[in-house]
């Protein structure tokens, strides 16, 4: 805890808001001050702590995977393109083993979601307190620093997903094809309107569930942590070091999770049923 | 928990972070791995023929091997037999030559008593004729007893 002046309410409640860039309710642009001036910012304001972590992640794995592929070698691998040869074959392996068709869009996606969230999960195992507290000496009053707790990026990845999914539905069935698909399905075509009904939410469940899973996971996690941070410090790592070797456990999960939805849902976009 | 334009900026920056990585990440890390796998496949195939290549060179050897002891073998029992023979060849030989200098040393003996004898007959003759001369003093002509002489010469 940053002082002691706090209370439980306070510090907890500072951990769950981000740092909001976006318009005043006086109309000038900066920072929120609180999580009340954050919603009243309305749509058009910016997480600038989740997305800028979120962002600098994505770039360092681009960096690294790009380094690497510019100077990957087909004799003995050292040890960096050891590690992404690896990461690669296993999420090659994965596509090629759920995902029957030609498509040179999955493969590259399925690694960029399973690193970049893998990434992101991973910021939860840094102590919670580090990076806030080191954002106070630079004057940031908030900053969560693990992206996949916030919900407008696990949501983005997945309303990505969902769009690449519905565009390669209708590229590969046509547009009547992917409506036939919505119309007739389960009941034929005398059972047209639940039919519609049924799929639709079929068809919305799948980024919802695939967005929110992440999200509410993560932000579990994150949440106990959160707990742990307020018992006496001479006993939390009797607490945060089990939560901490388990969250592993549920950090490359999730990615992997994700990653095989979305690998899963492209391949239902290409397979005619 | 606002869902506010984060999520706008999330979409943008994975679609660029996607087409990065299908641009210039993917490709070039898949065809290193299969550049590698195929290379490793051809190198255990030719190992595995240089296996079965060993295997036969050594079929190969161990047949020359027999073949080469059947030869000499063959070789062996060839001179060893020609050996015999010269050595068989040579006995006869040396037998033959052996009989042959017999022959020629019991003629030449005989040759050599004939010679003898001869000589001896004619110093014999002399002799008895010197005898009957000094016996019957001139009584006796050489001529009318000639006769007798070489008869007992030709007895002797």
């Amino acid at each position: 805890m940053s002082s002691e002046t706090i209370t439980s309410r306070e510090y907890i409640t500072h951990h769950l808001t981000n740092l909001t860039y976006g318009q005043h309710a006086d109309g000038t642009w900066g920072l929120a001050h609180s999580g009340e001036e954050a919603a009243q910012m309305g749509f058009w304001a910016l997480n600038v702590d989740t997305f800028g972590v979120s962002l600098a992640l994505g770039m360092i794995f681009m960096f690294v995977f790009h380094r690497v592929a510019k100077r990957v070698t087909t004799g003995v691998p050292g040890g960096m393109q050891n590690l992404v040869e690896m990461v690669v074959d296993f999420v090659d392996d994965n596509v090629k083993g759920m995902f029957h068709h030609q498509s040179k869009v999955i493969a590259p996606m399925a690694l960029t979601i399973f690193v970049w969230v893998l990434m992101m999960n991973i910021m939860d195992l840094v102590p919670i307190d580090f990076l806030p507290e080191l954002g106070k000496v630079f004057g940031l009053h908030f900053l969560k620093v693990v992206p996949s707790t916030d919900v407008n990026i696990t949501m983005g990845l997945a309303l990505s997903v969902f769009c690449v999914v519905i565009f390669f539905s209708i590229k590969q069935k046509g547009l009547g094809g992917f409506a036939a698909e919505l119309a007739f399905h389960p009941f034929g075509k005398f059972g047209l309107p639940i039919n519609l009904f049924l799929e639709i939410v079929n068809l919305l469940a799948k980024p919802i569930s695939l967005g929110l899973r992440l999200f509410g996971n993560l932000y579990a996690g994150e949440m106990i942590f959160i707990l742990i941070a307020l018992l006496p410090f001479w006993i939390q790592w009797a607490l945060s070091v089990p939560w901490a070797i388990f969250h592993i456990l549920i950090i490359v999960l999730q990615a992997f999770i994700f990653m095989v939805l979305t690998i899963v849902y492209m391949a239902m976009a290409f397979d005619d049923h | 928990m606002n869902i506010n334009a984060t999520i706008l900026g999330q979409v943008i920056s994975f679609a660029i972070f996607v087409w990065f990585c299908m641009k210039f990440v993917w490709p070039a890390l898949i065809g290193a791995m299969e550049e590698r796998k195929k290379t490793i496949a051809d190198g255990l195939e030719a190992a595995d023929r240089a296996v079965r290549d060993l295997e036969l060179a050594q079929n190969k050897a161990v047949d020359q091997l027999k073949e080469a002891k059947q030869e000499a073998a063959v070789i062996i029992d060839d001179a060893k037999k020609r050996a015999s023979t010269i050595i068989d060849e040579s006995k006869d030989k040396a037998r033959e030559e052996g009989d042959r200098l017999i022959v020629s040393a019991q003629a030449e003996i005989e040759q050599e008593s004939n010679k003898a004898r001869e000589v001896l007959r004619t110093q014999v003759a002399a002799l008895a004729i010197a005898g009957a001369e000094k016996i019957l003093e001139r009584s006796i002509s050489e001529a009318d007893n000639r006769d007798i002489v070489d008869g007992l010469a030709a007895q002797l």
